[in-house]
């Protein structure tokens, strides 16, 4: 479905990525695990356009992806979950959601109030909050809704950049069950994650990442259980 | 003067004061939106609106030429204003890509579309200049609202005019707020404003919502031109320069980015500098406006209605 070839990224003079490969098949959880720096990030804004690479090439659903701009990459089925949730603070949770149909305005009215409509019952909590401003909303629910506008475009790739970030631990247990429920309704994701552990226990498969360098791929059993990657990436000695 | 002097006139600097700050205040949302998408003051923005007032005053020149019988206010306010907006909105636009856009796409310093503001700003008015000529020019104010069309409540004298040019400055602002808050394209206005990248993630055009945002603010600015012709009835070419800055004033006066902050922060300076030369003598009346810029600079930066600056997050 998603297939990245020998990607190479810059920012100025600086190397991030030095040819990075991989691929997501369709109906798939992957998950990106890397130290701090390691090129996670730039890999995800490589693929939306928000960075150009240099070299390699990207390619969604057969098609070569890497020239569009960002904007036409949404509209051919891609969606991102941001790091830091990055919501829009001063407008409420509903006008967020709709912002996330953007590409889809000229849809019916009704299948764009039938995807609000599944939104809310994967989170109940928007529901209540409809009119409330983003920004005033708990560092948990503003993920809640950067993850419902990210469903809004109706993506069949999701990309997520480090959704365990700054919640509690109960949360992040929260956050992974909905991936694993979107995952369950069809859409393929993508997961950038510090937190290997919690991201190998919903993912088929990972890969690692070191110096903007895929360092290692495998199942995620196999991850889980290498003792490599535990040292290095779960905090393990 | 006398207190009981000066009291019975204030009345009547209050309807001038509101009448000038209606006008400050269409201006000052130019300002306000583009800073809100950019975060840079457009200082070619005085000029757009001049333009506006020669474009008023050009049609206005040939609806007489054609010797039309009774010149109804009706249809030649729409007359002026419609052509004014719409080629102030286009010029607008075309600045902003030729003038901004190269240099604020490259990323770097804010400092030179700043310049690059400027400059535009020096060509139009020598542009105006060298095709209108220097002197300065008349709007035939009074064939269109006689100066018999006005009555008196209180002692104060408040001539149609005034009132229509007031109301043309709140319902253009009270248009632009419904837009604003309620359309597609406001939402990703406001989308833009807050969080560029983000905005682009969800699939907007980008430098197509900034490239509207100076449609609608410079259309703003254009009516507001032909709304000063008709009041003050002499324009210039270099009237952009005084009346940007004033309604910059009301802009940051009001909190820069705030739409209806820079409404009420026009009228708000519109009331200050009449109430003012009431009491000090008329030649001071820009030390009074400058004089609010520098306070609420120094005192409230973040003026009546806005956020402070820890709110704005990267562009």
């Amino acid at each position: 479905m998603l297939e990245l070839k020998d990607i190479v990224t810059h920012y100025g003079a600086m190397m991030a990525l030095k040819g990075v490969s991989l691929e997501v098949k369709k109906g798939e959880i992957v998950c990106l695990l890397g130290g701090n720096a390691s090129g996670k990030s730039t890999t995800m804004k490589s693929i939306l356009g928000l960075v150009r690479p240099t070299e390699g090439s990207v390619h969604f659903e057969g098609k070569r992806i890497d020239q569009l701009a960002t904007g036409e990459i949404v509209r051919r089925g891609i969606s991102l979950v941001p790091e830091g949730r990055r919501i829009f603070g001063r407008m409420t949770v509903h006008e967020n959601l709709v912002l996330g149909s953007y590409v889809r305005r000229l849809d019916p009215r009704a299948e764009i109030e039938q995807d609000l409509e599944r939104v809310f019952n994967l989170f109940p909590r928007l529901r209540e909050r409809t009119h409330q401003f983003g920004g005033t909303m708990s560092g948990g629910e503003q993920q809640m809704l950067a993850i419902g506008r990210a469903l809004m475009s109706r993506p069949r790739l999701l990309l997520m950049d480090e959704p365990s970030m700054g919640l509690s631990p109960a949360f992040v247990d929260q956050v992974f069950d909905i991936i694993q429920e979107i995952n369950g309704q069809g859409t393929t994701i993508l997961v950038v994650e510090q937190n290997a552990a919690v991201a190998l226990s919903v993912a088929r498969r990972g890969y690692v990442m070191r110096n903007g360098l895929i360092a290692a791929t495998d199942t995620a059993q196999t991850l889980l259980a290498s003792e490599d990657v535990r040292r290095a990436y779960l905090g393990e000695e | 003067m006398s207190f009981v002097e000066i009291l019975s006139i204030l009345p009547q600097q209050l309807v001038f004061g509101l009448t000038l700050g209606a006008i400050y205040g269409l201006i000052a949302l130019g300002y306000t939106m583009v800073y809100g998408v950019l975060m840079m003051i457009n200082f070619a923005h005085g000029e757009i609106f001049m333009i506006g007032a020669y474009i008023g005053c050009g049609m206005l020149t040939v609806l007489l030429d054609q010797n039309i019988g009774g010149l109804n206010p009706a249809w030649v306010l729409p007359a002026l204003l419609l052509p004014a907006m719409v080629l102030c909105g286009g010029l607008g636009m075309g600045i902003e890509r030729f003038a901004y856009r190269p240099l604020y796409m490259r990323g770097g310093s804010r400092l030179a579309p700043l310049i690059s503001a400027f400059g535009a700003s020096i060509f139009l008015q020598n542009a105006v200049m060298i095709t209108q000529g220097a002197r300065m020019k008349v709007y035939m104010t009074n064939l269109v609202f006689p100066r018999d069309w006005r009555f008196e409540i209180f002692g104060v004298h408040i001539s149609v005019l005034v009132i229509v040019i007031a109301s043309i400055a709140l319902l253009l602002t009270a248009a632009l707020v419904v837009l604003v808050q309620n359309s597609t394209l406001g939402r990703s206005i406001r989308a833009v404003s807050e969080d560029r990248e983000m905005a682009g993630v969800m699939g907007i055009n980008v430098g197509r919502v900034v490239g509207l945002t100076f449609f609608l603010g410079s259309a703003l600015g254009g009516a507001a031109g032909v709304l000063i012709g008709l009041y003050y009835t002499q324009i210039d070419f270099v009237m952009g320069y005084s009346a940007g800055l004033k309604a910059f004033t009301a802009a940051v006066l009001g909190g820069i980015g705030n739409i209806k902050g820079a409404m009420v922060g026009g009228l708000l300076l519109g009331v200050i500098e009449s109430v003012a030369v009431t009491f000090i003598n008329p030649a001071f009346k820009d030390v009074v406006a400058f004089s609010v810029l520098i306070l609420v600079l120094l005192f409230r930066p973040e003026g009546i209605f806005g956020e402070t600056l820890a709110d704005w997050k990267k562009v």
